[in-house]
């Protein structure tokens, strides 16, 4: 009986197929909201992976670029959510960040060299994401206030403040009313394009720049950190039994507040790469939903970096082909991202066990009737 | 001859491959106390849930006074007469008495005129049985015995003429057990068919009529109660005769290891749950502490294991790291203490003990995590599994599989690796609570085994249980605890159960125990507007 | 007089400003009192406020935009207490795809159907729920000092929808806590065990509770599209839902409470407008940020237990597994 009780759904199943399964749920309903207003869908889609993947008007690098920011906050919600908080301020956090590379570039771009200046943007974005996000990591493990509403009130905080910010001091530096000027072009990372075409190569313009690599870089980090370090398995055991944290003498308070740190740089970090390295400079708002697609993201990914990789991978495809839909098809508005982003969340996070257990249980039947047939055991 | 209240013909349930019920049959006479008694996990529960539409049986027949049901949910228990106190209480606790007895009863879409009518009836009922108390207490504020009484109250509100109670026993104290009994009783003599879940012998013969034995999901054997006695129906409950002595030499103390000085804990609602605690414990003994669960036992052990911080008192250690004076303000943390060679076994598996979701390897190091021989920098997970190897061989961890998830493990198995992640570090100073609890006999067996064999290599053994039987067999010496305090010190080869209950029940400094604090007098009836939560 | 006069629009306006946070605060005490937690008003209010614009607009009628907005919300609640109840997800990630499905979706349907990048057509005032003036409102405004025009600036003048805020704020109070509904309601929020064992269906509970959610969040969305506007436009709700969600807690899911706080960001938001260019003695100006961010920092602040305590249910955000 405990050995019946043991079996397991394989593992590429519960971490492979089952997604799989529920992306294409939220994409046939997404065809059907493409089929409500009049449009093919199987065109549709067809246009967005082309758009998505071609190299020809730099579609594939721009993918890239959209992944780069989804790796950041996707991590982001995955380390905090491996401490059992779920970090919704990803966009708070990451909008933060953004202050820090203007604070950097404002003030040094004209002094320093992009050599300097990169490492100091990226430990600013963090700093400053890590800050946004200690306070509410401060707040749950100190005076009980539950994260989720913490995180999403430090949004809106975030929102009022950087506004502010923008209109009154950054703006009359430079630039237009809400935004900030642009950082001196050899303060900045070049893109891929760009240098690409340094090495004779050619390829179109996009907004692709080796902050990518910094992202990798950072899965790779996060992996060690969750699976091999110390920290990790505290995080990992305040976030399955935090009785069981205290019992092994890990404080979970101070874990809490480390995770949220943690946390809340890497969505800050989402900063270098949009803020610093893509637009070259501050805009208003230019988190733009990214931070909450972490969630999606990490919800996909399962929380780990490789699914993470690949979910970003997947979102930074919609979110190019989305944009390149409009110009083929100009019924869809590239919010429609927004719907199968919104449906992917459901149908992975909410209604998890929708497909879960029905697939779980089939597999599981499946190794007890092969388990019992190899052992000549009727049950 | 009249039929019975309840009779239930080849039940069957599955969870999934596991039979919680198998060919159960079961017949209760009405106006009598029928008891069901069997292990932990032996499928009462279940049964009794069957019962109550909280489960539907895969198969079977349910008679209720004669008559086929199908009972499919708790209304339809309720219409047939059938009501339950469930171990853990089913009340919204920031309503009040009234309000909680006539949720789903109402009659009607606004309250006020329910209420009038509700508390008639409440208080009717209250004369009838004897069960007084203030309808318009808050049920939070109320002690557990009372809580447990508006659980009754709400089961006869509803018209139950059959009552399950499910462990009532299991949260009281001593005089609210008695208590508790007199109102069976007096329900038994108003035509009331009682149905007693319980896995204590003791409650079975003072109240029964009739009692059943279940065990591994079956039921066993049926008697009249006034023709068993405990040790057929102990032998019936785990299928052969229980050892209830453990063979060991007598103990050879050695020096002090710990040495308790009036610990105190007050906790965040300023309970007192821990009352100037002192006592020693000695290398080469196991000290014992005896006592009804919630006396603070459960306090101490966090205490002494560095996950509660006393609010004051001290304690020395003298271990071979050294001698520490621990103090309040200064209290070590749980790592702390194991560094102190202090090993722990708590109460509370699943909820201290191991992260069920990890594989087997990760909690085998649980506690341990920080200590360089699993790799530095970083966690080897070839050095944990190689550990894990070598805990699953010493103590039989079956399936001997380190990568599987800790919770497809049986629970005698967790506990396994539990101890032996404890154990086989040889701490000078071991803190066990509730070794035994879910485990199966085979390994009851082998635990008591391993904690006698770490006693005679020296270590000081503190082992906390609810369990008389295995305080009074594996112990040297006894202390006993009541409402926070220590009640008494008796050596374990010159006391007996009778004594133990005697000091479980005493009171260390005369106060009045808590029971006659609370609403038991009625108050004057008030008409209160609404309960703001 | 001319002190009272900007006093009286103040307030007015705060009324006005109150008015869908006050349905969407009173959705989310039937929600939230049941064990539901509602992230999704934002979404809600949203799709409420594309629907209502579009019915009406189709229509000319606006107790048929009114009533597109409801039953569009209920749908979306149905959704949410499939997510929560039936399939027992996790609450919070159900409440956000809401929000998410309700951002794309009005933006993509609005596009779609009017090509003005989300925008719905301009509503004519037959197609709105427009101003009442109350009766002897102009003539106490002019006879009977300060009473006068008070009643005259701030009582009257309203449209349907804000008189309809306030009358939801007693009967929820009356549902709450004195009817069997209430009872049930608040007993599931806290213990549905006990409900369950009470022969009550816990699941029936919190579907009635959510619907009614839904049905509130209806009003709330047409309010902002079809009473306060005259149009939908992309992200009407600005964080009106996350707002209303602050109220419930600043209120401790309670009616009285959440009103209070309703009416207090409301003001907050009149006062944003208002206080622009406005030199204020010895501070300056105030920056017209700070009032938008105050809603959201007094909540984190009674959160934290510096003000008060707010207690939630005790079952919220957890799906109801009947206990083995």
């Amino acid at each position: 009986m405990s050995q019946l009780a043991a079996v397991e759904s394989p593992r590429w199943v519960r971490i492979g197929l089952i997604p799989l399964l529920q992306l294409v749920l939220a994409l046939a309903v997404s065809s059907l909201v493409v089929l409500m207003i009049g449009e093919d869908p199987i065109r549709a889609f067809k246009i967005m992976i082309q758009g998505a993947i071609s190299t020809e008007f730099g579609g594939l690098s721009n993918t890239l670029y959209y992944t780069t920011n989804f790796i950041f906050t996707g991590l982001a919600v995955a380390v905090a959510s491996h401490a059992g908080l779920f970090n919704i301020g990803g966009e708070g956090q990451a909008y933060v960040g953004g202050l820090a590379v203007a604070i950097v570039c404002l003030a040094l771009d004209s002094t320093l060299n992009v050599w300097l200046i990169a490492p100091l943007v990226v430990v600013g974005c963090a700093a400053f994401g890590a800050f946004w996000g200690v306070i509410p990591g401060y707040l749950q493990a100190k005076r009980g206030s539950h994260i989720v509403v913490t995180t999403i009130m430090f949004n809106f905080i975030a929102m009022a403040f950087m506004s502010y910010a923008l209109v009154v001091w950054i703006s009359p530096l430079g630039g237009n009313s809400t935004d900030s000027r642009y950082w001196a072009a050899d303060a900045v990372l070049p893109k891929w394009h760009e240098m690409a075409s340094s090495f004779g190569m050619n390829a179109s313009f996009s907004l692709l720049n080796p902050v990518l690599l910094l992202a990798l870089a950072c899965c790779v980090l996060v992996w060690v950190l969750i699976w091999r370090t110390r920290l990790g398995y505290a995080i990992r055991t305040v976030g399955s039994n935090p009785h069981a944290a205290t019992y092994a003498g890990i404080n979970a308070n101070r874990i809490i507040i480390i995770t949220m740190a943690i946390s809340g740089a890497l969505a800050g970090m989402m900063a270098v790469n949009e803020v610093y390295a893509a637009q070259g400079r501050l805009i208003l708002n230019f988190t733009s939903g990214f931070g909450f697609m972490g969630i999606a993201v990490a919800l996909m990914g399962r929380n780990h970096p490789f699914g993470i990789v690949l979910a970003s991978l997947l979102f930074g495809a919609l979110y190019q082909g989305g944009t390149e839909l409009q110009f083929e098809i100009s019924s869809i508005s590239p919010q429609m991202v927004l719907v199968i982003q919104g449906l992917v969340v459901f149908f992975t996070g909410a209604l998890d066990r929708l497909v879960r257990e029905p697939v779980e249980s089939l597999f599981q039947r499946r190794a007890i009737v092969a388990a019992n047939a190899s052992t000549g055991v009727a049950k | 001859m009249t039929a019975p209240a309840i009779e239930l013909k080849t039940i069957n349930k599955r969870f999934g491959p596991v039979w919680a019920n198998r060919d159960i049959n079961l017949r209760v006479m009405p106006g009598t106390v029928h008891g069901i008694v069997g292990e932990n996990g032996a499928g009462k529960s279940t049964l009794m849930s069957i019962l109550y539409g909280f489960y539907i049986a895969d198969d079977g027949q349910t008679l209720v006074n004669g008559q086929e049901l199908t009972i499919q949910n708790s209304q339809q228990a309720i219409t047939a007469g059938i009501g339950m106190v469930h171990q853990h209480f089913m009340l919204v606790e920031p309503f009040t008495v009234l309000e909680n007895v006539m949720l789903g009863m109402e009659g009607q879409g606004l309250l006020s005129r329910a209420r009038g009518k509700a508390r008639k009836a409440l208080n009717d009922i209250a004369s009838r049985y004897g069960l007084n108390i203030d309808p318009d207490a808050i049920v939070g504020d109320l002690p557990v015995g009372l809580q447990q009484r508006v659980e009754i109250l709400k089961a006869l509100y509803r018209g139950a003429k059959i009552l399950i109670l499910d462990e009532p026993t299991s949260v009281l104290t001593p005089q609210e057990a008695g208590q508790l009994f007199e109102i069976l009783e007096s329900l038994r003599s108003q035509g009331v068919t009682i149905l007693l879940i319980t896995h204590k012998l003791r409650e079975i013969m003072a109240i029964t009529n009739h009692v059943s034995v279940m065990r591994a999901g079956q039921m066993v054997a049926h008697r009249d109660t006034v023709k068993t006695n405990p040790e057929e129906l102990a032998e019936l409950m785990v299928g052969r005769k229980v050892l209830l002595t453990v063979d060991k030499e007598p103990a050879r103390p050695g020096e002090n290891r710990m040495t308790v000085d009036k610990i105190g804990y007050v906790d965040s609602r300023g309970v007192k749950c821990l009352k100037d605690i002192s006592f020693s414990l000695r290398a080469g003994e196991i000290l014992g502490v005896a006592g009804v669960t919630g006396n603070g036992q459960t306090e101490l052990m966090k205490v002494l294991s560095g996950a509660l911080s006393p609010t004051s008192g001290s304690v020395k250690l003298e271990t071979r790291s050294g001698v520490q004076v621990l103090k309040v303000g200064e209290w070590p943390d749980a790592g702390q203490m194991r560094d102190y060679s202090i090993g722990h076994v708590p109460e509370d598996r699943l909820q201290q003990g191991v992260v069920k979701s990890f594989d087997a390897s990760e909690n085998a190091i649980l506690g341990y995590h920080n200590k360089p021989e699993y790799g530095q920098p970083l966690l080897n997970p070839e050095k944990v599994v190689k550990a894990t190897r070598e805990m699953m061989d010493a103590y039989d961890v079956r399936p001997q599989l380190p990568s599987m998830k800790t919770a497809n493990f049986s629970g005698g198995n967790q506990q396994k690796l539990v101890l032996a992640r404890e154990m086989m570090k040889e701490p000078d100073i071991l803190l066990i609570g509730q070794p035994t609890r879910g485990v199966d006999i085979g390994a009851i067996e082998f635990i008591h085994r391993n904690m006698i064999e770490a006693r005679d290599k020296g270590a000081a053994v503190l082992l906390v249980s609810v369990e008389l039987d295995e305080i009074l067999s594996l112990s040297d010496r006894i202390i006993v605890m009541n409402d926070g305090a220590i009640t008494g010190e008796v050596v374990a080869s010159e006391t007996n159960e009778t004594e133990l209950g005697v000091l479980m029940t005493s009171s260390a400094d005369g106060d009045e125990p808590k029971l006659q604090k609370h609403g038991l007098q009625k108050e004057p009836e008030k008409e209160k507007e609404e309960v703001v939560v | 007089m001319d002190m009272l006069d900007h006093i009286f629009s103040l307030l007015g306006a705060s009324i006005r400003m109150a008015t869908p946070l006050i349905f969407a605060a009173m959705a989310g005490i039937y929600s939230e009192r049941s064990g539901v937690v509602d992230i999704g008003l934002e979404g809600k209010m949203l799709f409420g406020a594309f629907a209502a614009a579009v019915a009406s607009f189709e229509t000319g009628n606006p107790f048929l935009g009114l009533l597109a907005g409801i039953v569009i919300c209920v749908l979306l609640s149905l959704m949410h207490g499939y997510a929560s109840v039936k399939i027992r997800g996790d609450q919070v990630i159900s409440g956000l795809a809401v929000n998410f499905l309700a951002s794309g979706l009005t933006v993509t349907l609005g596009h779609a159907w009017y090509g003005q990048g989300g925008l719905t057509p301009a509503l004519t005032n037959s197609q709105r729920f427009t101003g009442i003036t109350l009766p002897g409102a102009e003539w106490l405004g002019a006879h009977v000092p300060v009473i006068g025009p008070f009643y005259e600036q701030v009582i009257s003048g309203h449209n349907l929808l804000v008189y309809a805020a306030f009358a939801v704020v007693a009967l929820t109070y009356r549902a709450l806590f004195s009817t069997r509904f209430g009872l049930h309601l608040r007993a599931t929020g806290e213990e549905p065990n006990a409900v369950d064992s009470a022969g009550i269906s816990v699941a029936w509970v919190r579907y009635r509770a959510v619907l009614i959610a839904g049905v509130l969040c209806g009003f709330a969305g047409a309010y902002l599209s079809i009473a306060q506007n005259a149009a939908f436009q992309r992200e009407m709700t600005s964080g009106r839902g996350y707002i209303a969600l602050a109220a419930v807690i600043f209120g401790k899911w309670h009616p009285k409470g959440a009103l209070g706080a309703c009416l207090l960001f409301g003001f907050l938001q009149a006062m944003e407008t208002r206080m622009q260019n406005v030199q204020i003695p010895m501070i300056g100006e105030l920056p017209s940020q700070l009032f938008s961010a105050i809603p959201y920092i007094i909540t984190v602040v009674l959160l934290a237990g510096f003000i008060g305590k707010a207690v939630a249910p005790k079952a919220i955000g957890v799906p109801y597994v009947k206990e083995r």
